[in-house]
C-alpha cells in the first residue's frame, strides 16, 4: 500500500474512532451529571490515541526502512557481484532501487537490472510489514483509549496536553530548520575542506572550477574574486543606487509629501520589493545590460561587456530601494515631533531640521536598514545569474564582467554533478560563507538599532 | 526674589562682554537667508526627484514587460488554401472523439498540410512557413466540420517562429520583407495558456509551469500554514520566558533573513541527498519553500495575535474556559484575518522564488504538465528563467508574456491580501 | 506702565483647525518690558494662541489663522515676512523639555550655526557661554559641554532649551507651560530665571498654574473657550477681576 493511501486510511480510522468514542461518551452520561469534559473531547482523545502512535511509528519507519531494504538486497546471492563499498556501488544500488520502484526504465549497469527485482521484492515486503504494524498500532491505541472512557474521565486535560505538545513541536521546527541548514552546510563544507585547504579557498585569487588539477584542486578554487564580485556588485554599486534614492524618498515622504500622496506613494515603493527577482534579472539582461554596454562604448571604455557588474548592480540597487526607504521611513517617523518643533521654532528651515536634527537622531535605524539591505543584496541570486557573468575577475571596472558567490553556487551545481567532487562541494562551502556573512550582518544591524536608538520618553 | 535658587545668574546689566544684537536687515543677512531658502528648495527637489525616479523605474520595468509580453499572447497566422479531397483515406464517421485524432494522424493529415503549404507558398519556403503545430489546427477544424474533407477551404494556421518574429517587427530586414509577401494575420494565441514547454516558441505555453507552481504552492501552504500558525500561537500565548523561547525567537528571525538560495542548498543536501526524495518534484519544491515561508507566517501571525486585546482573553477565562479553549475559540478567530493576510503575502513571495527551485532540480525541460506531487515538474519563475536563455528570438516575447502571467497572479494575491486587511481592520 | 510701544500686537485673531474654531476674536498686546501670562482652563486655546505669535501653527496641516498680528509694527503673516527670521526673533520654549540628541554645546550652538551668527569658533564659544550663563546653567555644565543634552535632569534640560532659545538673540520669548513637567524646586528655578530674563526679552508665558502667573507676570490674560475674557495688570486680575467668568476661575469654581 502506498504511503498516501495508508495515511488516508489512518486518518479515516481516526475519524471513525472520534465518532464512536463521542457517541459512547454521550450514551454513558448519567442524567443531570456535569461533565469533566465534553463528549467531543472524549472523541478527540480516542482519535488521537488511534492516530498518533501509528504516525510516530511511520515517521521512524521512513528513516529506518531504506537501510533495512538495502541490507535485505545485499543479502541476496546476486549482490555478491557488487564492487566494494564506494561511489560505484552506491550508484548501482541507487539505479536498482529506482528500477525496482518503477521510477525509471533504463539502467547503465547490467548489475542494476539483476538486482532490481530483489529490490522490488524487499520493498514490497517492507511496505506490507509497515502497513500491518501501523494498523495494529492504531487498533491497539483505539482499544486502550476507548476502555479508558468513563464519565468523569478528564479527557480534556489529556487532549489539551497533546495540543500543547503539538504547539511546542511546531515552534521547534524553526530551531530544527536552522539546525538543519547549519548542519548540512557545515557537513558538506567540511567534506570540501577535507579535499581543499581552507586557506586556498578563502585567500586564493584564482577561480576556474572547470579545470581542476586532481592533485591540487585548491589552486583553482580561490574564492577571493567571488567575494570581491559580491561586494562590488551588492555592497558598492547597488548601495550607490539604493541609499540616495531610498533615503531621499523616505525623507520626502515623511517630511514633505501630503498625507494623501504618502498614502499612495509609500505602497508603490513597496511594490519594488514585491517584483520577483527573476523579472528583474530578465529586465537587466534584456534592457539594462545592452544600454550599459552601449554607454561604455560611447564613453570609450576599452573593456565593455554585456555582462557587466554595472548592469546587475544597477538593477539590484533598484530592487533594494524599498529596504532602505522603509527602515529610514520608520526611523524618521519615530523621532518625536517635539524635536522637529523645537528646531523649526528656532527659525531653521525644514531641510536644515532634517539634516541636522532628525537624520542624526534617526541614524541608528537608517544604518540598520542599510545593513539589512546589504545583506539582502549579497544574497541575491537571479539578477546576477541572468545579468552578470560567470567568469571570475578581480577588477574595479564596473563595465567588466564579474561574478558573485551566489552565481557560482548555481553554476557549480548545474549540469552533471557528481556529488562528491570538489566542484560540487565547493558550492556548499560558498553557501556556508554566505550564510555566515548574512547572519553576521543581520545581527549587527539589529544590535546597532537596539543599542544606539535614543530612548525617547 | 531674594536668595537666589539659581546662584550663578549674573545681575542684570553686569555681565560678560555681550554681543551686539543681531541686525536682520543687513544685506549680508538677507543674502544668507536667501541662500538657505535656495538650499531648502534644492533639498526638497532632490527628495521629490528620488521618489519620481524610483517610481519611474518601476513603471518603466512594468511597461517594458507589458509591451513585449502582450505580443506573446498573439500569434501570426497565414491563410492556407487546403484541398484534402483524394489525399486522405478517411471517412467522416471515423472522426468521432479521440479516435478521430489518431485516425487523422494515421491518415497522413500532417503530410497533406505540408503539401498544401508547399503548393501555396512555393518559392517562399513552402512547408517551412508553417509552424510545426499548424496541422493540429487543421485537424481541429476538420473534426469540428467534417464537410471540409470534401471541399477546398482556406484556414488561418500559425506560422513558424522566424516568420512570427519577423511579422512582429523583430526579425532581420530580409525576413520582414519575405513576411510581407505572405497573406498574414494576427490572432489570439490560445495555446499559450494551455500548453506546456516546447522547443518551438510558437507552441510553448505556461500551463505546465503553472500547474507545477500550483502543486508546489499547495505543498508549501499545507506545511507552512499549520506549523507557522501553531508556532505563532505557542510563542505568543504559552511560551514561558526562558532560554529555549529566546532561542526559538532568534531562530525564526534569522531564518526570515537567510538568502533563499541557502534553502535550496538545504533542500539539495537534505531532501534529495539524505532522504532520497524524487528530484524536481513539487513535493520537494514545496518542502523547501515551506521552510522559507514558515518564518514569514510566524512573524505575521505573532503580530496579528498581539493585536487581540487582553480583555477578550480575560473575559473568556472568567467564564471558565481553559487556556486551550481561550486560544482556539477566541484569540485565533480574531487574529485570523491578520494571519491570512500575512500568509498570502508570504505565499506570493514563494511563488516568485526561483533560486531554491533551481537547486533542487526543477530546471529540466518538462514537455508535459506534471501528473502529481512526485512527478518531475517546473515552476513558473523557473520557466521564465529557462526561456530567457533560449537563443531563438521568438522566446523573447514568450518570456515577457510569462512574466505578465506571473505578475498578474502576484497582483491578484496581493490585492486579496490588501482587501482582507482593509475589510477586517481592527474594530475595537 | 510701559513707555515703549508694545512689542507684539494681535488684533481680531481667529484660528481654525479645519471647521473647528479654536480662537475667537482675540486682541492683545505684549509689552517689551513685561512678562505677560496667559491663563485659563485646559483646552481654552492659550497654547494655540501662543503658537500664532511665532507662526508655529503653520506646521499643522489644517490650521488657518485670520487677523492681524504684528511684531514691531510688521505683520508677521504678510508674504514679505520671512518666517525663518521671525522664529529667530520670537523664540519658543516648550512644555516638555525637548533638547536635541546632541551634546550640550551643540544644542546651544545649533541656532547660531544655522543663522550664521558667529564667525569662527571663538565667537561661537562666546555665544554658547553667554547663553548658558543667562539661562543659569553654565556653572553646572561648563565642565561637561560634550555630554549629551538628554542626560541632564528635567529642570536642567528645560534651562538648556531656554539657553538654546537665547542663543539666537531673540527679542521675544514665548513659553508654553515651561515648568509643568518639572518638580517644585526646578519650577522655582525656572521662575527665578524668568524674572531675570524679563528685562532683556519680552516674555509671554502660558501657564495653568494661577499662583505661578501671579508670581512671575506683570500682566495677565484670561482665556476661556477660545475667547480673551479679560486682560490687565496681574494684581488686579487676581484681586479684583472685572468679569464674572474670571472671578469664577480665580476662585476655583471651575478649572
Amino acid at each position: 500500500m502506498t504511503g498516501g493511501a495508508l495515511m488516508l486510511l489512518l486518518i479515516g480510522l481516526a475519524v471513525i474512532a472520534w465518532a464512536v468514542a463521542r457517541a459512547r461518551a454521550i450514551r454513558t452520561r448519567a442524567p443531570g451529571q456535569r461533565f469533566a469534559s465534553l463528549p467531543s473531547q472524549g472523541g478527540w482523545f480516542v482519535a488521537l490515541w488511534t492516530l498518533l502512535p501509528a504516525l510516530l511509528f511511520l515517521a521512524v519507519w521512513t528513516f529506518v526502512s531504506p537501510a533495512m531494504v538495502t541490507d535485505a538486497v545485499l543479502a541476496t546471492p546476486d549482490a555478491a557481484a557488487l564492487p566494494p563499498p564506494g561511489f560505484e556501488r552506491a550508484t548501482i544500488l541507487s539505479e536498482a532501487r529506482e528500477l525496482g520502484a518503477g521510477r525509471s526504465f533504463g539502467a547503465f549497469h547490467p548489475l542494476a537490472r539483476t538486482l532490481a527485482p530483489a529490490y522490488a521484492a524487499a520493498q514490497n515486503r517492507h511496505d506490507w510489514i509497515a502497513t500491518a504494524l501501523a494498523l495494529l498500532l492504531a487498533a491497539a491505541g483505539f482499544l486502550y483509549a476507548y476502555t479508558r472512557l468513563r464519565p468523569g474521565f478528564a479527557a480534556r486535560t489529556r487532549v489539551e496536553r497533546v495540543t500543547m505538545a503539538l504547539l511546542l513541536a511546531a515552534s521547534l521546527v524553526a530551531i530544527l530548520a536552522t539546525a538543519g541548514i547549519v548542519a548540512s552546510l557545515v557537513w558538506e563544507a567540511g567534506r570540501f575542506f577535507g579535499l581543499v585547504n581552507p586557506l586556498d579557498f578563502l585567500f586564493g585569487t584564482h577561480w576556474s572550477p572547470q579545470v581542476l588539477d586532481p592533485r591540487d584542486p585548491g589552486a583553482n578554487l580561490g574564492a577571493v574574486p567571488l567575494f570581491w564580485g559580491t561586494f562590488f556588485i551588492g555592497a558598492v554599486i547597488a548601495m550607490l543606487v539604493a541609499i540616495p534614492l531610498g533615503l531621499m524618498s523616505a525623507i520626502y515622504l515623511t517630511q514633505y509629501a501630503s498625507a494623501r500622496a504618502r498614502r499612495w506613494l509609500k505602497p508603490t515603493l513597496e511594490v519594488l520589493a514585491g517584483v520577483p527577482t527573476v523579472v528583474y534579472g530578465y529586465f537587466a539582461a534584456l534592457t539594462v545590460a545592452p544600454a550599459v554596454r552601449d554607454a561604455a562604448v560611447a564613453l570609450g571604455v576599452t573593456y565593455a561587456s554585456s555582462e557587466s557588474a554595472l548592469a546587475a548592480g544597477l538593477v539590484m540597487g533598484v530592487m533594494i530601494i524599498p529596504f532602505v526607504s522603509s527602515m529610514a521611513d520608520d526611523s524618521l517617523a519615530a523621532v518625536p515631533t517635539a524635536m522637529r518643533d523645537g528646531s523649526l521654532a528656532m527659525g531653521a528651515t525644514p531641510s536644515e531640521t532634517i539634516r541636522r536634527v532628525l537624520l542624526p537622531a534617526a541614524l541608528p535605524g537608517v544604518v540598520g536598514g542599510v545593513l539589512l539591505a546589504v545583506s539582502r543584496a549579497i544574497g541575491e541570486t537571479m539578477i546576477v545569474v541572468m545579468a552578470a557573468s560567470g567568469v571570475a575577475t578581480l577588477t574595479a571596472n564596473p563595465f567588466a564582467p564579474t561574478t558573485t558567490v551566489t552565481r557560482q553556487i548555481v553554476d557549480l551545481l548545474t549540469g552533471e554533478a557528481e556529488f562528491d567532487s570538489p566542484k560540487t562541494l565547493a558550492a556548499f562551502a560558498l553557501g556556508l560563507t554566505l550564510f555566515l556573512v548574512t547572519l553576521l550582518l543581520n545581527i549587527v544591524a539589529l544590535r546597532v538599532v537596539k543599542r544606539y536608538r535614543e530612548a525617547y520618553e | 526674589m531674594s536668595s537666589s535658587l539659581v546662584p550663578q545668574l549674573p545681575i542684570a546689566g553686569a555681565e560678560p562682554a555681550g554681543r551686539t544684537p543681531t541686525d536682520w536687515t543687513t544685506p549680508a543677512s538677507a543674502k544668507r537667508i536667501a541662500r538657505r531658502y535656495a538650499a531648502e528648495r534644492r533639498f526638497r527637489l532632490l527628495g521629490l526627484g528620488a521618489v519620481v525616479l524610483s517610481v519611474g523605474f518601476l513603471l518603466f520595468l512594468l511597461a517594458t514587460m507589458l509591451g513585449q509580453g502582450l505580443q506573446g499572447f498573439t500569434e501570426t497566422r497565414v491563410a492556407l488554401p487546403i484541398d484534402l479531397r483524394g489525399r486522405l483515406a478517411i471517412t467522416p464517421a471515423q472522426l468521432e472523439g479521440r479516435r478521430g485524432d489518431l485516425a487523422l494522424a494515421a491518415a497522413g493529415l500532417e503530410g497533406a498540410v505540408d503539401a498544401a503549404a508547399n503548393r501555396a507558398f512555393a518559392g517562399q519556403g513552402g512547408a517551412a512557413v508553417l509552424s510545426e503545430g499548424a496541422w493540429l489546427r487543421v485537424r481541429d477544424a476538420v473534426k469540428a466540420d467534417p464537410s471540409l474533407l470534401a471541399r477546398p477551404f482556406m484556414l488561418a494556421v500559425p506560422v513558424g517562429s522566424d516568420i512570427d518574429v519577423a511579422h512582429k517587427g523583430a526579425g532581420t530586414a530580409e525576413a520582414e520583407a519575405a513576411a510581407a509577401r505572405l497573406p498574414l494575420s494576427r490572432g489570439l494565441n490560445r495555446t499559450f495558456l494551455s500548453a506546456a514547454d516546447a522547443t518551438d516558441p510558437t507552441r510553448v505555453g505556461v500551463w505546465g509551469a503553472l500547474k507545477g507552481s500550483l502543486l508546489t504552492m499547495a505543498v508549501t501552504l499545507a506545511l507552512a500554514f499549520p506549523i507557522g500558525v501553531l508556532a505563532a500561537l505557542y510563542l505568543e500565548e504559552y511560551a514561558p520566558r526562558n532560554r529555549w523561547t529566546d532561542l526559538i525567537e532568534v531562530s525564526i528571525n534569522n531564518l526570515a533573513a537567510v538568502p533563499s538560495i541557502i534553502f535550496g542548498l538545504l533542500g539539495l543536501a537534505l531532501f534529495l541527498g539524505t532522504l532520497g526524495l524524487p528530484r524536481s518534484a513539487p513535493l520537494v519544491g514545496g518542502l523547501t519553500l515551506a521552510l522559507m515561508t514558515m518564518p514569514v507566517i510566524v512573524i505575521a501571525g505573532r503580530n496579528a495575535i498581539k493585536g487581540v486585546p487582553p480583555s477578550i482573553r480575560d473575559a473568556a477565562l472568567g467564564v471558565g474556559a481553559s487556556r486551550v479553549q481561550v486560544v482556539f475559540h477566541h484569540v485565533l478567530p480574531l487574529a485570523l484575518p491578520g494571519i491570512l493576510t500575512g500568509t498570502i503575502i508570504g505565499m506570493a513571495r514563494a511563488l516568485g522564488e526561483t533560486a531554491p527551485l533551481l537547486m533542487i532540480g526543477m530546471r529540466a525541460f518538462i514537455a508535459a504538465p506534471p501528473g502529481g506531487l512526485a512527478s518531475p515538474a517546473t515552476a513558473l519563475p523557473v520557466q521564465i528563467f529557462l526561456w530567457s536563455d533560449e537563443v531563438n528570438r521568438g522566446f523573447v516575447e514568450k518570456t515577457s508574456a510569462a512574466i505578465v502571467v506571473l505578475l498578474v497572479l502576484l497582483l491578484a494575491m496581493n490585492g486579496v491580501a490588501i482587501w482582507l486587511r482593509n475589510k477586517f481592520e481592527t474594530r475595537w | 506702565m510701559s513707555n515703549h510701544p508694545p512689542k507684539m500686537t494681535a488684533e481680531h485673531v481667529n484660528v481654525f483647525y479645519g471647521d473647528k474654531q479654536a480662537i475667537r476674536d482675540v486682541s492683545i498686546a505684549i509689552d517689551q518690558d513685561n512678562v505677560t501670562a496667559f491663563i485659563g482652563p485646559s483646552g481654552c486655546g492659550k497654547s494655540t494662541f501662543l503658537r500664532t505669535l511665532n507662526r508655529m501653527n503653520d506646521t499643522v496641516p489644517n490650521a488657518r489663522v485670520e487677523g492681524d498680528i504684528r511684531l514691531d509694527g510688521q505683520n508677521i503673516y504678510a508674504p514679505e515676512m520671512d518666517v525663518v527670521q521671525l522664529r529667530a526673533r520670537v523664540g519658543m520654549v516648550f512644555q516638555k523639555p525637548n533638547p536635541f540628541p546632541k551634546s550640550i554645546y551643540e544644542n546651544v550652538a545649533y541656532g547660531a550655526r544655522i543663522h550664521g551668527l558667529a564667525q569662527g569658533r571663538a565667537q561661537l564659544d562666546a555665544i554658547v557661554e553667554q547663553s548658558l550663563q543667562r539661562a543659569g546653567l553654565w556653572n553646572e555644565v561648563k565642565d561637561r559641554l560634550g555630554d549629551s543634552g538628554t542626560a541632564l535632569s528635567g529642570g536642567q534640560q528645560q534651562r538648556l532649551c531656554i539657553a538654546r532659545a537665547i542663543a539666537v538673540d531673540p527679542e521675544v520669548i514665548l513659553m508654553d507651560e515651561p515648568a509643568s513637567a518639572l518638580d517644585p524646586i526646578a519650577t522655582a528655578r525656572i521662575e527665578e530665571l524668568i524674572h531675570e530674563l524679563k528685562g532683556r526679552y519680552a516674555i509671554a508665558i502660558v501657564t495653568h498654574n494661577m499662583q505661578q502667573a501671579a508670581r512671575v507676570s506683570q500682566r495677565t490674560a484670561f482665556f476661556h473657550l477660545g475667547e480673551l475674557v479679560e486682560y490687565g495688570e496681574t494684581s488686579e486680575i487676581f484681586t479684583n477681576p472685572r468679569e464674572q467668568r474670571t472671578r469664577d476661575y480665580i476662585t476655583g469654581r471651575y478649572g
